[in-house]
């Protein structure tokens, strides 16, 4: 048991930590391209300068999320080589397409779009931008593929102990798809659009290049605003589909044990004891777990213990109850971060298009810059959520998680590993956000001599001391 | 040809991309301390692999992908087979990506030198290992029942695979100075040359005496001699044209040579192999093959059909990228990292 906890341990460090760069990269990259189409389209110098001050982000950025994926890839055939041997027909192939079809995309388009700004005619620098965001984005799409599948098996059949795929196109149409993939790109556009609006929020506070950031704040919070509203919807919709799925998540995200009385209430709150299998004290909503399943104020939800006897009877006998309380907890630190994100944007939407700059509080400022946090919480949250829900489960009732590991690695080699990522990873991330601190203190590089703008505004030619990124810290 | 040969060409030519691409990205990285004189020097290397060192990355993780797909066995023996060596080369790979990036990013000596250090060192161990991990491929490991390999240190560091290690880091190196001849001006393209003419006999020697150890080490040749003496003299070729051209001054040409010799390399390597994937020291009935490792026929289907929908662009787009960014680097310009 020893090496299959650390190499669940290891991956869920690795997976983790990659996850915190992976949206970066999708939200970014969807925001600088909307920067630089506003340069192209307006013909603005602002929105160029806006591209490159934030494109620093994403490059350092960048970087990170690249090696932290590669040891993702190599990760499945070095500790879960069984999982590999089952599912590489129908696991692989999604993996394979993701880097013949995104990373090169991305990973060229990058290289083409940091060097190019010289060289590249300006519509086909902005073409470059949009490449690696829809990079980024077709990578999310392929990934979530491969663990759509592991969610909900389809389009595949077992042949000599093994997984082999019948239908590449159901795995695209995997109804598990349908939701995880946008609820999980609108959530790295909001992680984008917080990230950019927090540090803008923080150099308006401490005023420097007012207007540079404003114009910042205004275009993230906007997206901000409206993806999490997204997430929120899809959310919705993939709960409802979990409900039919993987009833046994839904129950374990409830604490649910015996199947509730119809209609059902949602638990705000609860003390979860597994070993006797019941909730010590509950703070229940009524209404609200039946809308959340059906999208209607009837309906009652299976409980963990009716699906275990259920389970018992298909594969055999077993425990198939998931981490409870974790897979409880992490639903409502997702739901309760989503939820902030969803007034935080609002609030900030409706301010900065109404043009009431001077109304807008410092205390709201400071919120949008403790709020870059939120998505990652939220982030990191639903994904233990769907991970551990799914136990004993790597493959949901094909593969559990023990016929999953490597059995010729020893223990010692794990550590090792584990060590040693754990320790660089940590390290990167330090630095990372030692960079991001640096590049958001230090500023944008002004360009002095644009003095004059198409639209006839220019606020760094009327106020020169704001001009330049010299302005260090105050 | 059936799919699974089909996918063995495709994952040896992804290889050859990935050493022939990235193999003077690693060389540049090892020249920033070998080459480069002070910090501007330094820069300028770095700038001349900084559009490209990411796309040719993703040839290695594309070749893994592919291997995953289309081989799920051989994927997963050998990589859980070569857990340590492969950790080894991932740490490389992590450190030397994100020195690129971090470098210029703030100021400071200590900062700067520890960055240094991960790209030479980032640069250094992966060719280092992943020639010890092909060696010991080629001589043959213990994989046993239900093709689970269990590798003891001896079967992967040994004299030969050290010995094939340097010479594909010494290969890289050679590659990666013909390279900055292209991409570089003035006195440091004409000391890259120097150090290339330098350097180029000792690797070709390293190279005859790896390719006479193969003969009698590995399992490579047993019943294709002729594939040997084709390769070796293909190779010895290549090798004392790679040094005319650099002594004639034709650079592209005598990086077209040092290119041929690192893909004579693997193509030696993965026909040697075929129809083995993965050689099995216990017995050859416990030898991986194109057959045994495979994925089911529809998803080798499926995957031929993305692939070639797919290659084209991703080559004539990557093509493209080396087109605009043709231009040698100096001091003078803008440099980004």
């Amino acid at each position: 048991m020893e090496i299959l906890d650390l190499a669940r341990l290891q991956f869920a460090l690795t997976t983790i930590f990659h996850f915190i760069f992976v949206p970066i990269s999708i939200g970014l990259s969807f925001l600088i391209a909307i920067m630089e189409t506003l340069y192209v389209v307006k013909k603005n110098n602002k929105y160029k300068e806006m591209a490159q001050f934030w494109g620093k982000f994403l490059l350092i950025n960048f970087a990170v999320g690249i090696v932290t994926g590669i040891l993702q890839e190599f990760q499945f055939g070095m500790n879960w080589s069984e999982f590999s041997r089952f599912v590489g027909d129908i696991f692989g192939a999604p993996l394979a397409i993701e880097a013949l079809l995104a990373f090169f995309l991305e990973s060229t388009f990058i290289g083409l779009w940091v060097f190019g700004w010289d060289k590249l005619p300006k519509k086909v620098h902005l073409l470059c931008i949009w490449l690696v965001s829809i990079g980024t984005m077709l990578s999310a799409l392929w990934i979530l593929a491969a663990n759509s599948f592991m969610q909900r098996p389809v389009g595949y059949t077992i042949n000599n102990g093994r997984a082999e795929m019948t239908d590449l196109v159901a795995l695209l149409t995997n109804g598990q798809l349908i939701w995880e993939f946008p609820h999980t790109v609108t959530a790295a556009f909001a992680t984008g659009s917080f990230l950019v609006a927090g540090i803008s929020a923080w150099k308006i506070l401490k005023r420097r290049n007012v207007d540079f950031f404003r114009t910042s704040f205004k275009l993230s919070v906007i997206v901000a605003c409206i993806s999490s509203i997204a997430i929120a919807l899809f959310g919705h919709s993939q709960a409802q589909y979990l409900v039919e799925t993987q009833p046994m998540k839904m129950a374990a995200s409830e604490g649910l044990w015996e199947t509730s009385s119809d209609p059902a209430p949602w638990t705000l709150f609860a003390v979860i004891d597994p070993e006797s299998k019941e909730n010590k004290y509950e703070v229940k909503i009524p209404y609200l777990l039946s809308f959340l399943s059906y999208s209607k104020f009837s309906g009652s939800v299976q409980g963990m213990n009716e699906l275990q006897a259920q389970y018992e009877e298909a594969y055999g006998p077993g425990d198939y109850i998931p981490p409870v309380r974790t897979t409880f907890w992490s639903f409502r630190i997702m739901v309760g971060a989503g939820t902030l994100m969803i007034l935080l944007g609002l609030y900030g939407a409706y301010m900065t298009l109404r043009k009431r700059w001077d109304k807008i509080k410092h205390g709201f400022y400071r919120a949008m810059t403790f709020a870059i946090f939120l998505p990652f919480i939220a982030n990191t949250a639903g994904w233990i959520m769907t991970e551990i829900g799914r136990q004993p489960w790597t493959v949901f009732g094909l593969l559990t998680v023990d016929d999953a590991v490597s059995p010729g690695v020893s223990a010692g080699e794990i550590w090792f590993s584990l060590i040693s990522f754990t320790s660089i990873y940590l390290i990167l991330l330090a630095v990372l956000i030692f960079l991001f601190v640096r590049t958001a203190r230090k500023g944008p590089d002004l360009e002095e001599q644009h003095v004059v703008s198409d639209d006839g505004f220019d606020p760094y030619a009327a106020k020169p001391e704001r001009g330049g990124g010299q302005v260090v810290t105050p | 040809m059936s799919l699974h040969d089909l996918w063995y060409l495709l994952i040896a030519v992804l290889f050859a991309g990935f050493f022939f691409l990235e193999g003077f990205d690693f060389g540049v990285g090892m020249s920033t301390r070998l080459l480069a004189r002070g910090n501007s020097e330094r820069r300028v290397l770095i700038n001349t692999i900084g559009p490209f060192w990411d796309a040719n990355e993703v040839w290695l993780i594309t070749a893994a992908g592919a291997m995953f797909a289309a081989f799920p066995h051989w994927y997963s023996t050998m990589f859980s087979g070569y857990y340590v060596l492969l950790t080894l080369i991932l740490l490389g790979l992590i450190v030397r990506a994100v020195a690129f990036e971090f470098r210029g990013k703030a100021e400071g000596v200590w900062w700067t030198r520890t960055w240094d250090f991960c790209i030479f060192i980032g640069s250094l161990l992966p060719p280092l290992l992943f020639g010890m991990m092909f060696a010991s491929m080629a001589s043959g490991i213990p994989i046993g029942e239900n093709m689970v390999m269990r590798a003891n240190f001896g079967d992967w560091i040994n004299g030969f695979s050290l010995w094939s290690g340097l010479t594909i880091t010494g290969l890289c190196l050679l590659h990666g100075l013909t390279f900055l001849t292209l991409r570089t001006t003035g006195d440091l393209r004409e000391r890259a040359r120097k150090m290339a003419c330098r350097v180029l006999p000792g690797v070709a020697s390293m190279l005859v005496v790896l390719a006479g150890w193969s003969l009698v080490k590995t399992e490579l040749f047993e019943d294709r001699f002729l594939l040997w003496l084709i390769a070796a003299v293909i190779g010895l070729v290549v090798a004392v044209l790679a040094g005319y051209f650099l002594y004639r001054k034709k650079e592209g040409w005598a990086f077209a040579m040092t290119g041929l010799l690192i893909l004579v390399s693997v193509a030696t390597l993965f026909i040697g192999l075929f129809p083995r994937v993965m050689i099995s020291s216990l017995g050859s009935v416990y030898d991986l093959t194109v057959s045994n490792a495979s994925s089911s026929p529809y998803t080798l289907k499926a995957m031929t059909i993305v692939a070639c929908v797919l290659l084209p662009f991703v080559l004539g787009y990557q093509v493209w990228s080396y087109y605009v960014f043709r231009k040698r680097v100096s001091e003078r310009d803008h440099l980004e990292y």
